[in-house]
């Protein structure tokens, strides 16, 4: 069974139906016990760090998060989230990798958010298996982890060089949505999902 | 790199495409949900959804054409036309549409861009900005409504950059000059904009050959181009406009 985490975070529907197509049923919860039974956690996410780890802390589901020993997918804010803080918000996150969260410098003439299409290379999560250096995947972030040694694979607008992806132990994350990249998220998306 | 997106435009009329669509390819090209699939398939970066249905009974039928297109494709699109309140926005968001875009309805209520950014995220938020050419203003455009028969009194680059503070997180422009001329995308128009504000620009109306693409790319500093007959009747292929794009050196997926 795959546990998708609750919490008042958007784009849970649009991981359900990818995993939907893959033929994946998925369980939507923020019930203890069912996410730790589960096979798989996905942590899906499009929001606000604060007000997301707000949620996360009074429904008691920081530490259940934190403990998970089975596979687990983070998800753009569900990244974000993983790492021990972020500027958005001036959160405290959850801490499993080492990184603050940081925003895109404003006043340099780019676009913010980083939204759209872009490459990622320096692939090393075996998620990432059936994947290519260079595969496009969609990104709509205002904020972003900078490269660490938990870094699997690397993204780069306009010159800065960030993480598109994090891995430590169980826990793969990443910062663009493979729920909305086409073949090369579906790829990514199977290969968790059948225990690669 | 990150890459100018090519997206097309979809007329959806009680649930059914609109603008005579001519398809061989599919069984049923009035059937919105099979040319999403198709554009999907041939490498559309995004897609758009205007609901053009008069009447509010009716728009029951695009919730579920959006709860259709969401289990089906695997691409980001937007749903516009119609959007007025923080209702319609979270049916939409809810039944799974990535963005929406609001026009009239934030012209005549500018604070609806604050309330939606904040409730939602300014991710999900796309103004769609209507500019017809008019010496009178600052920018050389006003912002227009109601297919641009309603002359707003806003300068286009002052709303675009109003837009952008209030939370607006991209700018669907339209020229009302260029719209349905096949003349070429507003490329003037299309910089000023862009070139002005730090969110991304979609530019729209115009687009005739492939050549207008790479022009809005290169000169108008659009960061995604939006086209709809050229597409639904065949006269500009993806894939051809993706090989094209590339070969210019334009980055593209």
């Amino acid at each position: 069974m795959i546990a998708v985490i609750k919490y008042n975070a958007g784009n849970v529907l649009s991981v359900m139906n990818a995993l939907g197509r893959l033929g994946y049923e998925s369980v939507l919860t923020d019930d203890e016990r069912v996410i730790r039974n589960a096979d798989k956690v996905i942590f899906p996410g499009v929001g606000e760090a604060s007000s997301a780890m707000a949620y996360l802390n009074e429904h008691g589901l920081s530490s259940v998060i934190k403990s998970l020993e089975q596979p687990f997918l983070g998800i753009c804010l569900g990244m974000q989230l993983m790492c021990a803080s972020s500027e958005e918000g001036n959160t405290e996150c959850l801490g499993i990798f080492p990184d603050r969260v940081q925003q895109f410098p404003k006043g340099r003439g780019w676009k913010i958010p980083h939204m759209g299409w872009n490459t990622i290379n320096k692939l090393s999560d075996s998620i990432f298996r059936d994947n290519r250096e260079g595969d496009y995947l969609y990104f709509v972030h205002s904020f972003y982890v900078p490269l660490s040694e938990y870094t699997s694979s690397v993204c780069e607008y306009d010159g800065l060089e960030f993480s598109a992806s994090l891995k430590k132990g169980n826990f793969h994350c990443l910062q663009f949505h493979p729920e909305k990249s086409g073949d090369a998220g579906e790829k990514m998306l199977r290969c968790f999902l059948e225990g690669v | 790199m990150l890459a100018k997106r090519i997206i097309p435009c979809l007329d959806v009329k009680d649930g059914r495409t609109v603008k005579g669509v001519n398809f061989v390819q599919l069984r049923d090209a009035g059937s919105a949900l099979s040319l999403a699939s198709f554009y999907s398939s041939q490498g559309a970066d995004e897609l758009v959804f205007l609901d053009i249905t008069a009447t509010v009974e009716n728009r029951k039928t695009m919730v579920s054409l959006v709860r259709d297109v969401a289990r089906n494709i695997s691409i980001p699109f937007t749903v516009g036309g119609g959007i007025r309140t923080e209702e319609d926005v979270e049916r939409m968001l809810s039944s799974g549409a990535d963005k929406i875009s609001i026009n009239s309805s934030a012209i005549r209520e500018h604070s609806l861009i604050d309330r939606l950014a904040s409730r939602f995220g300014s991710q999900c938020v796309v103004l769609a900005l209507d500019a017809k050419s008019n010496p009178a203003f600052p920018s050389g455009y006003e912002a227009v409504i109601d297919g641009g028969r309603t002359p707003s009194g806003l300068d286009a680059l002052e709303w675009a950059r109003e837009a952008a503070l209030r939370g607006a997180g991209e700018i669907l422009l339209t020229s009302m000059d260029k719209d349905g001329t096949k003349d070429g995308f507003a490329v003037d128009l299309t910089r000023i904009i862009s070139s002005n504000i730090d969110i991304p620009v979609i530019a729209s109306g115009g687009a005739g050959k492939m050549e207008d693409f790479r022009t809005v790319f290169e000169d108008g500093m659009a960061d995604a181009a939006l086209a709809a007959s050229v597409f639904h009747f065949h006269e500009i292929d993806i894939p051809e406009l993706k090989d094209y794009l590339r070969q210019s050196g334009i980055p593209v997926r």
